[in-house]
């Protein structure tokens, strides 16, 4: 179990590095990072001051040492657009991203489970049935589209709720959150329904079909020779053994929802890192993509380590070091 | 109704609605159960043997329901009662055990944990009461140590302890019947011994009764004490086991019977009674007639010197880490020209690791195999190719041998056309002309795969086999996989190939009776090493090692089997 | 159900290839299924009319000779107050008619949908099969790179791709290179599902019999892989060829409509909706329904198609 998760941990380690190499390369690369922090009136000297103090003199695998050592620090360079440091910029929009990411990601995984589950039991129902196909069309409608639904509805038909910004935050040293205000939450409810929607339904599918592939298994069909009760045979066989694919894709699921914050982000104009993201890349602005890309690769290595280690607590196969058996 | 009956199943039909028409898998069954008995329930494949239990359990899969007859138990009608009254019986009154004990366990609970749910389920006791009684059963059922094992989970089992814990997991409740659906068909033969013991001590004690459903004639003879004999859903004899098995009436028991192989004669041929018109003809002599005719070396034709193969067991960055298990160890033998040579073994024991490692489909990790008195491990590609237009293979699985995507004359064609053994513009010919010798008929040139039964698979790769026309066959379990009647079918072709065509032949089964009737001289073979090697009549006359002797007395007796027709060599 | 068939098979005679198709159980089902039977219909529908856009649309909404900017802001079946020329689904700001953007458009969603998937699908099936048939560094090396990918979700991989392409080419030919850009994006985006599922099947079917028939007799490990492998792994990768064709259209929507995607000189169901969103509050409605109905409509009864193929490849599911 130890060699396992250890093993584990060597392997987020060199995602890491490796996304590094990638960030730093794009950084290094794309364009003249020299070209890109000074204007048109430089003198020679100015150039060799930059290239020096940015070590660009430096052979390659020196610089992404430091770069990385930077990086570990939290220094990612300056923003080439608004010309402050990309770490302050992070920092001041990530409390937006990560309170509407939790929240949908919370509605995504609740729903999506409990509906996943009953329409696998009760796979012939009319309300399963109903449950399924609406899934379909939410499956196929663009998140971009259900915001723009619901913002035209709520927003703009019944202007119950407000369409864009976070409302009224309150401050705590550098978080800032819009949990304890109304217009706060007001503010995110329509952002989160949108972010949340098209993880629910496919949660909720790959539960369906996790579910009754169980349902299907020998031990089901042993468990109801053996006279248990449907509810024990569903609820407890068949939900456990359910959870063991599905908590890997969650942890996917996880990073598709902080992907799609950007194109929620950009619907509702929430000040997130993903509004960010996107602006940075219309404006080819690389330090904060860079940057992104590693506040972005380590929380998908942290969720991930995270999905690995309850696996270990789910299954006894991972438990045992391959002790006994034959 | 005779109340001393404990289930007395009367004119059940079962109906499976299809696409193309109902599917009536079972056609007006009859058969009762008594307490301390065993009634076997016998049958080849299609024969709805499972149905039947199925049925009775109220665990029919998908649409099939029960559309005729009745079932009772102790006498009250229990045959089209609701889901829920179904459920309180289940478990409680009737249990069944199933065929593979590797997927009857949940294998995210410990087997503690299975057993206890299931006591409380059904017996009002305490939490703690429930464990204790879980630890006598397993105790019941022959696990060592029940006080620690009851705390494991099914992976740290073997596959016999798992199906111990399954019947223990079946007398939960202490129930009356206990149908078993093929509870040995996945172990092996000194594991199925035990099993069928403890079930006949199980019968003893407790006075239940039991349905044995199975397709093995041999655990039949051995264990039951009336049988059921079903053909494609019907029930054509029944009667205590000793009668119907020593002197069967209905035409389909006696070919059946004639079919087993037995483990204490060697028959010239297995007589043909047919049946169904499941008869078909194999054209040897024709096929004789082109073969050609090849100078037999003076020496052995395969020499396997000091085999040697390792697997990973389990993987590892350092070399240090990794562990490896030794399939086959310092293993050599001979196989000399027009004998067949056998290999037995139970499963795990290397026989046919080291049958793939003569064909070429391993590399070897230690020693060497010789061709005709040439080395063909890690010879140059002119003389492997010389070798692999003299060998083929038969194997186990006629479903898996045969690639589902590809013609029947295309599967059939691929080797002589890749070896170039046959010019291109024949070998259209030569396929239709081969699948008729097989008994297979020309037109199956242009099939795919799964429009054959498995026996016509099974000629199938024969064909395919013998396009090439190979001087050295290895058989693979060749058999195992298929009903009785048509393994005796296929034992013949192999018989008639040997004899008529000089085929040289390894043999790899873990059935004794299947080696006794086919090979020359055995091998046996325990954990990857030869521990005997004998001329087959010599070794079931006079085994020398204990575990040959070991395993020849695990074999079911077939003392009971009528023995009409056969004709002894 | 075991096979009862121990006598010849019934069916005697052969038939054509079309005659077997329609007597095929995957046919039957597909007769008996109306949301199949309806989906496909609307797919080659919406296919067909994105294929033949230069005969069927109206006007030809790029060809500035045709625009007329007294038609703008015309609504669906009304007369224009200036013009007095009628638009099926109206016009947008410029005058250009909506009915013709969206076939126009719709052909750009498709196209680059469409090589996107085939890309991935040509990338992901060779690294499957190599990894699965060979197995050892080759199999880590790919795996170890698909299970990255895998954590990172496709759109982000895609917006990835496309920022770096965008750092990388003159501005001048932006806009050019746009849709190629699009589509290796959302490609190398999308190859893990198909080289996962073709390994899969890959590692199953390589420890089976006929592929020890074909070793026996010398065939070379690519002869097996594409001949013997490939073929029994094709109704999987169809599977995830049509469910990915639906995502790939939704994810080249997404991203033209953040306007990292098809740039408005080519704009793809994904730009007209990031145009028409602009006036949705002011009241020009169609510019953004139209559009965005033909997208669901398109990614719908793609998906529908692909889940009914996935239950009718897969009779076990049923």
């Amino acid at each position: 179990m130890l060699s396992f998760i250890i093993r584990r941990l060597g392997q987020s380690l060199l995602v890491l590095l490796v996304t590094g190499l990638i960030a730093f390369s794009m950084f290094r690369f794309i364009g003249d990072p020299i070209d890109n922090m000074l204007g048109q009136e430089r003198t020679i000297e100015d150039v060799e001051r930059l290239r020096t103090q940015l070590g660009l003199d430096q052979p390659f695998p020196v610089q992404y040492y430091r770069f990385l050592e930077n990086a570990v620090q939290g220094n990612f360079g300056v923003s080439y657009r608004q010309g402050r440091p990309v770490s302050e910029i992070l920092l001041e929009r990530a409390p937006a991203t990560l309170e509407l990411a939790a929240v949908s990601g919370l509605f995504a995984l609740g729903l999506g489970i409990a509906l996943g589950v009953f329409t696998a039991i009760r796979r012939n129902g009319i309300a399963s049935n109903f449950i399924m196909s609406a899934s379909l069309i939410g499956v196929s409608l663009p998140t971009f589209l259900i915001g723009i639904l619901l913002i035209y509805l709520f927003g703009v038909q019944l202007r119950w709720l407000p369409t864009f910004g976070r409302g009224d935050v309150v401050d705590f040293g550098w978080w800032s959150t819009g949990f304890l205000t109304e217009s706060g939450l007001k503010s995110l409810i329509l952002p989160a329904i949108t972010l949340g929607l098209y993880q629910m339904t496919l949660i909720m599918r790959l539960v369906r079909s996790e579910m009754l592939e169980v349902l299907r298994q020998d031990y089901i069909r042993f468990a109801r020779a053996r006279g248990l009760k449907d509810r024990v045979v569903n609820f407890r066989h068949a939900l456990k053994n359910t959870l063991i694919p599905v908590i890997t894709v969650m942890g996917l699921q996880i990073g598709g929802i902080i992907a799609f914050a950007i194109v929620t982000e950009t619907v509702f104009n929430w000040p997130g890192v993903g509004l960010l993201f996107i602006n940075a890349i219309q404006f080819v602005d690389i330090p904060v993509m860079a940057a992104y890309l590693m506040l972005i690769s380590v929380m998908f290595v942290g969720i991930n380590l995270i999905v690995d280690i309850l696996y270990v607590f789910v299954d006894p196969r991972l438990r045992v070091d391959s002790a006994g058996g034959h | 109704m005779m109340s001393d009956q404990l289930l007395d199943i009367e004119d059940l039909s079962v109906t499976f609605p299809t696409r193309r028409g109902a599917f009536i898998a079972v056609r007006d069954a009859t058969l009762s159960l008594s307490p301390g008995e065993i009634h076997g329930l016998v049958g080849e494949s299609g024969a709805g043997k499972s149905t039947i239990g199925a049925a009775v359990m109220g665990l029919l899969e998908g649409a099939g329901h029960i559309s005729g007859g009745t079932v009772h138990f102790r006498g009250d009608a229990i045959s089209g009662r609701d889901r829920a009254a179904m459920q309180a019986l289940r478990g409680k009154k009737i249990s069944m055990i199933f065929q593979d004990p590797l997927t009857s366990l949940n294998p995210l609970f410990t087997v503690g944990a299975q057993l206890v749910e299931t006591i409380t389920e059904h017996l009002d006791l305490s939490e703690a009461d429930a464990r204790k009684r879980a630890c006598d059963l397993l105790d019941r059922v022959g696990i060592p140590d029940p006080d620690t094992r009851i705390d494991q989970y099914p992976h740290q089992f073997s596959g016999g302890m798992r199906q111990r814990v399954v019947i223990a997991l079946a007398l939960c409740s202490e129930p009356d019947v206990i149908i078993a659906d093929e509870p040995t068909t996945a172990l092996d033969v000194s594991i199925q011994k035990q099993i069928l013991d403890l079930i006949r001590s199980l019968v003893d004690e407790k006075q239940v009764g039991v349905i044995l459903i199975t397709h093995d004639m041999g655990v039949i003879a051995e264990t039951t004490d009336t049988v059921t004999v079903m053909y494609m859903g019907e029930v054509v004899e029944r009667g205590s086991t000793a009668k119907v098995l020593g002197r069967p009436e209905h035409e389909y028991t006696k070919s059946l019977i004639a079919a087993v192989p037995r483990p204490d004669r060697k028959v010239e041929r297995f007589p043909q009674i047919s049946y169904g018109g499941r008869e078909t003809r194999f054209a040897i002599e024709e096929l004789a007639r082109d073969w050609p005719k090849t100078e037999a070396p003076d020496g052995p034709l395969v020499e396997a010197r000091n085999l040697k193969k390792t697997f990973l067991a389990r993987g590892g960055l350092l070399p240090s880490m990794r562990k490896y298990f030794t399939a086959v160890d310092d293993v050599s033998f001979d196989i000399r020209p027009g004998e067949v040579f056998g290999l037995v073994g139970e499963s795990g024991s290397g026989k046919s690791t080291i049958a793939r490692m003569i064909a070429g489909l391993y590399p070897l990790d230690g020693g060497e195999v010789i061709f005709d008195g040439k080395r063909v491990s890690g010879a140059d590609a002119a003389t492997l190719e010389d070798f692999r237009r003299q060998i083929q293979m038969i194997f186990q699985d006629p479903f898996s041998s045969l690639n589902p995507r590809h013609r029947v004359d295309a599967i059939v064609a691929e080797p002589a056309l890749h070896l170039g053994v046959i010019p291109k513009n024949e070998v259209d010919d030569r396929v239709r002309d081969l699948l008729e010798k097989v008994g297979l008929g020309a037109d199956a040139a242009v099939k795919y795969p799964h429009e054959f039964s498995g026996g016509q698979r099974q000629r199938i790769s024969i064909a395919r086999a013998l396009a090439t026309q190979p001087r050295f066959l290895i058989c693979d379990e060749p058999t195992s996989a298929l009903d009785v009647s048509i393994q005796a079918q296929i034992l013949n072709i192999l018989k008639d190939l040997q004899e008529f065509l000089g085929l040289t032949m390894l043999f790899i089964s873990h059935d004794l009776p299947v080696v006794r009737q086919m090979c020359d001289r055995v091998g046996v073979l325990k954990d990857g090493r030869l521990v005997e090697l004998q001329a087959t009549e010599v070794l079931f006359a006079d085994p020398q090692q204990s575990y040959t002797r070991e395993l020849l007395r695990l074999m079911p007796k077939t003392d009971l089997l009528s023995t009409d027709g056969l004709q002894a060599v | 159900m075991a096979d009862l068939s121990t006598s010849a098979p019934t069916k005697p005679g052969r038939k054509g290839r079309w005659a077997r198709f329609a007597d095929s159980d995957f046919f039957y089902s597909f007769k008996r299924s109306p949301v199949a039977v309806v989906s496909f219909t609307v797919t080659m529908l919406l296919v067909l009319s994105a294929v033949f856009a230069p005969l069927i649309a109206p006007t030809n909404p790029f060809d500035p000779a045709s625009l007329n900017l007294m038609n703008g802001f015309t609504p669906p079946m009304e007369p224009n107050a200036f013009t007095q020329e009628s638009f099926l689904m109206g016009t947008d700001d410029q005058g250009r008619d909506v009915f013709s953007t969206i076939l126009y458009g719709m052909r750009i969603s498709l196209f680059v949908g469409a090589a996107a998937v085939l890309f991935a699908m040509v990338l992901g099936i060779f690294l499957g099969l190599v990894s699965g048939y060979f197995g050892g560094w080759t199999e880590t090396i790919i795996m170890r790179i698909a299970d990255v990918q895998l954590t990172f979700p496709s759109i982000l991989v895609a917006m990835l791709i496309f920022g770096i392409a965008k750092g990388f080419t003159p501005v001048e030919y932006r806009d050019q290179m746009a849709i190629w850009v699009l589509i290796i994006a959302i490609g190398l985006s999308d190859w893990v599902q198909f080289a996962r599922v073709v390994r899969g099947t890959t590692l199953v079917e390589k420890n089976k019999d006929y592929v020890a028939a074909a070793r026996l007799i010398g065939r070379s490990p690519w002869a097996i892989m594409i001949k013997h492998i490939l073929p029994n792994a094709l109704s999987p990768v169809l599977v995830i060829a049509t469910i990915s064709l639906a995502l790939a259209i939704i994810a080249e929507a997404t991203l033209s409509f953040l306007g990292v995607g098809a740039p408005p000189t080519q704009p793809s169901l994904g730009t007209l909706i990031r145009i028409g969103q602009g006036f949705l509050f002011s009241g020009e409605w169609w510019i953004l329904f139209f559009p965005a109905c033909t997208l669901l409509a398109l990614a719908l009864s793609v998906n529908l198609l692909g889940d009914w193929l996935r239950d009718a490849l897969n009779p076990r599911l049923k």
